[in-house]
């Protein structure tokens, strides 16, 4: 299933708590400030490896982290974006 | 004229997810016109609103972060960043924007607006302030 996260983690625990309960088998997507989340060396990082994780790359942009993505973090488009939640059977958000 | 007082812009939202960031640098500039003492401080999610590259062009929001740049001209040039909180979100002093102002009792010298501070500095800071604005 598709988890979508667009708080960031250092305001509260909903991307601590969407990685605690995320199935390995699930994508979990990064949109708005939730793109923080995929920062590479922050207290939070080490989450990152308990499934797939995507971010938004207009989110990304505009926060202006591009260059400091932890590695294994993939980036989608609006059309991605429309993709996967197409293509998953359920989606849950972490508002 | 009146007194001049302290005054101290407490920043800690990210921008573009809320409108706080965005508010906070309307106000400061408002603030500008006025002969006060001014700080800004920015921690907790607030040191991303002096990150740099921010590139909204493919997501509709308007980027106003280079009106950051603005407030060495407005004398707004006590800008301090928390070190805490840039080592818990991954990054470092090169990551923000380079903040400058010109130093009129230095020959206009181009100097750095930014400190990096500690908390125990954010404290003081807010200790020694006579009006807190939190953003």
């Amino acid at each position: 299933m598709l988890h979508i996260v667009n708080k960031s983690p250092f305001q509260n625990d909903s991307f601590i708590s969407c990685m605690a309960h995320a199935a390995e088998s699930s994508t979990v997507l990064l949109i708005e400030d939730g793109v923080f989340a995929a920062l590479k060396g922050s207290n939070v990082a080490d989450h990152l490896s308990k499934a797939k994780v995507i971010a938004l790359q207009s989110d990304v942009s505009a926060r202006g982290i591009d260059a400091n993505l932890a590695e294994g973090v993939e980036l989608v488009d609006y059309a991605g974006f429309v993709d996967l939640v197409a293509d998953n059977e359920s989606v849950q958000s972490w508002v | 004229m009146s007194e001049i007082k302290k005054f101290v812009y407490v920043n800690r939202k990210a921008p573009y997810g809320t409108v706080y960031a965005l508010e906070s640098l309307e106000v400061v500039l408002i603030g500008a016109a006025f002969d006060q003492d001014v700080r800004l401080i920015f921690m907790d999610d607030g040191v991303f609103q002096i990150k740099k590259d921010q590139n909204t062009e493919g997501s509709g929001l308007k980027n106003f972060s280079p009106t950051y740049n603005a407030l060495g001209d407005y004398d707004v040039n006590k800008i301090y960043v928390e070190k805490e909180s840039l080592e818990a979100r991954g990054l470092t002093l090169d990551d923000l924007m380079d903040l400058t102002y010109e130093d009129e009792d230095d020959d206009w010298a181009e100097k750095s607006s930014i400190s990096l501070v500690s908390a125990d500095e954010i404290r003081d800071l807010m200790e020694d302030s006579d009006v807190v604005l939190s953003f």
